[in-house]
């Protein structure tokens, strides 16, 4: 059987991303809600971890956690060996431009821009020159097979194609890590089949660390290598995904 | 984020919702109309004083006259100084070494005597001066029918208006009417006028015939020079001009109404009111002046003339102390007009603020993405600024052209009205280039700070919260 545990071995360095009995504690009036609370878990380079959980588990709040969206209210959250906790708002910002790529079940594209203008954005905030952005924003939508429309606004492209967009803009920057908040929530099965496997294209040709929030087991059971149960902030379950084992992956923990 | 980044998206957020930012700017730009408007009538309204003052020749002209002169401008300087008696004459020499200071356009002696005129074959008394040909430029002679002199030495003399009027034997009664320029120079224009003088002669020929004028000689060194004759002569002169305003008002009951050559006068060698004393106090051996003006050539060197006149060791007097105080009432006029034209700009900013904070709230989502995908606190808060600046650019630019607009209509309707009372229209309204950069600048900083509050509201906006809302 697999028998290597997560949380004992790999050096930071081999990590992505390592947790250290991390909390998040939001105070609404006299109480205090725990959503997250005290997990502790590594993830090493390359791996696609899901993390599952019913609503209000505590796995976005993990993941907001990782992004840097957020800082925990305790602990340690060590991504690519920089802890997100001791950062300035300036240095987590940066964290979240080059180190992470973030796509949303939303999609959260920003309406009053094209598709092209949506992917380059965060060239902009890279203040990489505008003569190299067009490039590397159709790159990046070529990875995603989105090679028409660049010129459209979101609100006229299909919830598919939005993800692809949303996918390309999080790509743009080659981050190290994709985190992936129930990407394929707003899509139909047929279309989330098609951002999924895109999902699973990058994780394996680009060996790119993959997280990704979801309620549907089945979902990540399909994707996953390993699969992270969260309930009320805490862990619960944390096991390697044994259909995906059997396929071989580069740097495939033995 | 680079500039043309920020100052391109900062645009497109700006046309997002376009009617609100466009009122907005609307707002800038009256607060700035109303400011340009205030602050350009009081830049003009000061123009139009200086412009008047200066070409009245009063406020870029020196007196000088010597110490030894005891009828002095300035009473305050009685006191100081060496002893009169020795002190330098004003002589020709002296009059060159004055022409020769700095920033002096020119030095001419103040030649004025009382004679008769036969017009008509009526005598006339009246006071005759003489005028540089530099007077022609001199706005006293703007309503001026006829013609200035044709030069330096011709026969040709410009009479004002009330010794117009008496030679034609129109002398208003108290009360009526004066008759118009126009009216009165008609019948005299190209008359023949002739004119008595008593023209002193020297015994002893002492100076050049060139500077050879108002001639009296140092009784101390020679008793001889002191000896003059005196002759009656008679000259025929040419009436070219009628002028309506007296050029020298400066000079108060000393009016001249006759008006000569300058070069004319000096070569007549008229006996001057002076030559009598002169007898007496010992002087020197050139010809000696009462006054001297000195023209500077610019109102703002006075002080440094005038310095230097003293240093020479003659009294100088100057309007300067006048034109300071009319400085200082502009100077205030300006900052309140600056004041009330500030208000509206006030009542702008909040606009703006209000503008932005609604922003916020609209654009709360957005706010959120762009911080997910890697925009930091600084880059929103540019974000902002930068709208808060272009709509500051915008309305600044639109304000300026709509308070242009509005000192044109002010400019406007008070000449009408002058006309209305038969005044002369005046330019009382008027926008320097540097009134344009500052104007737009200001609204551009005033946005920017108006800015200040929302883009650090937006700056701090979680984007946690921000992404949760839907």
């Amino acid at each position: 059987m697999m028998t290597a545990s997560p949380h004992s071995n790999g050096s930071a360095s081999s990590n992505a991303i390592r947790t250290e009995n991390v909390c998040r504690h939001y105070v609404m009036g006299e109480s205090t809600i725990r959503a997250v609370d005290g997990i502790s878990v590594d993830v090493p380079s390359g791996e696609f971890v899901a993390l599952l959980g019913t609503s209000g588990s505590g796995k976005s709040s993990l993941l907001n956690l990782i992004a840097g969206l957020d800082r925990p209210t305790s602990g340690a959250v060590i991504v690519e060996g920089k802890n997100l906790a001791a950062m300035s708002r300036q240095a987590l910002a940066q964290h979240r431009l080059r180190t992470v790529g973030m796509v949303f079940q939303s999609f959260n594209l920003i309406p009053s821009m094209t598709v092209i203008e949506n992917v380059e954005l965060p060239l902009r905030f890279a203040e990489v020159d505008r003569s190299q952005r067009d490039a590397l924003a159709r790159e990046a939508l070529d990875r995603v097979g989105l090679g028409r429309r660049l010129q459209h606004r979101p609100s006229e492209l299909s919830g598919g194609e939005q993800q692809r967009t949303a996918l390309a803009r999080a790509l743009i920057n080659k981050p190290k890590l994709l985190l992936a908040d129930e990407p394929t929530g707003n899509l139909d099965s047929r279309t989330g089949t098609e951002i999924m496997n895109l999902i699973r294209e990058v994780n394996e040709s680009l060996g790119m660390t993959v997280v990704m929030v979801t309620h549907e087991r089945a979902l990540a059971g399909q994707y996953a290598q390993r699969m992270i149960f969260l309930a009320d902030g805490k862990l619960v379950d944390d096991q390697p995904n044994p259909a995906s084992a059997a396929a071989s992956l580069p740097g495939d923990r033995a | 984020m680079k500039a043309h980044d920020l100052a391109e998206l900062a645009i497109r957020n700006l046309r997002e919702s376009v009617l609100r930012n466009s009122l907005t700017t609307v707002g800038i730009s009256v607060g700035v109309a109303s400011l340009v408007a205030m602050l350009s009538l009081g830049i003009g309204l000061q123009q139009m004083a200086t412009r008047r003052l200066v070409k009245s020749g009063l406020f870029d002209t020196v007196m000088v006259t010597s110490r030894r002169d005891l009828r002095n401008f300035n009473r305050n300087e009685d006191g100081g100084g060496p002893d009169p008696a020795q002190s330098p004459v004003l002589d020709e020499p002296a009059r060159q070494n004055i022409e020769r200071l700095p920033n002096v356009v020119e030095a001419y002696p103040d030649l004025r005597f009382i004679t008769s005129f036969t017009f008509d074959d009526k005598p006339h008394l009246t006071m005759v001066a003489g005028i540089p040909s530099s007077y022609k430029t001199n706005d006293a002679f703007d309503g001026m029918q006829g013609s200035f002199f044709s030069s330096d030495m011709a026969p040709e003399i410009i009479l004002q208006k009330t010794f117009a009027a008496e030679l034609l034997g129109k002398t208003p009664k108290p009360g009526s009417e004066e008759a118009p320029v126009a009216e009165l120079a008609k019948p005299l224009l190209g008359k023949e006028i002739s004119m008595r003088y008593a023209e002193r002669v020297d015994v002893p020929a002492s100076t050049s015939p060139d500077t050879n004028q108002n001639t009296q000689n140092d009784p101390a060194d020679s008793r001889d020079a002191a000896t003059y004759s005196i002759q009656s002569h008679e000259l025929k002169l040419k009436i070219v001009g009628v002028t309506d305003l007296d050029p020298d008002s400066m000079r108060g009951a000393a009016r001249a109404r006759v008006l000569l050559p300058l070069k004319l006068v000096q070569s007549l060698h008229v006996v001057q009111p002076n030559a009598l004393r002169d007898t007496t106090q010992a002087a020197s051996k050139s010809p000696t002046y009462s006054t001297v003006s000195v023209r500077v050539k610019d109102p703002a060197r006075i002080q440094g003339v005038e310095d230097g006149v003293k240093k020479m060791g003659f009294n100088a007097f100057s309007m300067l102390d006048a034109t300071r105080s009319l400085r200082r009432f502009f100077a205030v006029l300006d900052v309140f007009l600056g004041i009330f034209g500030s208000l509206a700009l006030a009542v702008a900013s909040i606009g703006i603020i209000n503008t932005l904070v609604m922003a916020i709230l609209e654009r709360r989502r957005e706010i959120g993405i762009m911080k997910a995908i890697g925009a930091s606190d600084v880059d929103v808060q540019k974000l902002f600024f930068a709208e808060a600046g272009v709509m500051g650019l915008l309305g600044g630019a639109l304000g300026v052209a709509l308070g242009w607009m509005i000192g044109r209509l002010i400019n406007l309707g008070t000449n009408v009205y002058l006309r209305s009372q038969d005044l002369t229209p005046e330019q009382i309204w008027f926008v320097p280039w540097w009134l344009v950069g500052f104007a737009i600048l200001f609204a551009i900083v005033v946005s920017l700070l108006s800015g200040l509050y929302p883009a650090a509201r937006a700056a701090r906006l979680d984007p946690v919260q921000a992404l949760r809302y839907e």
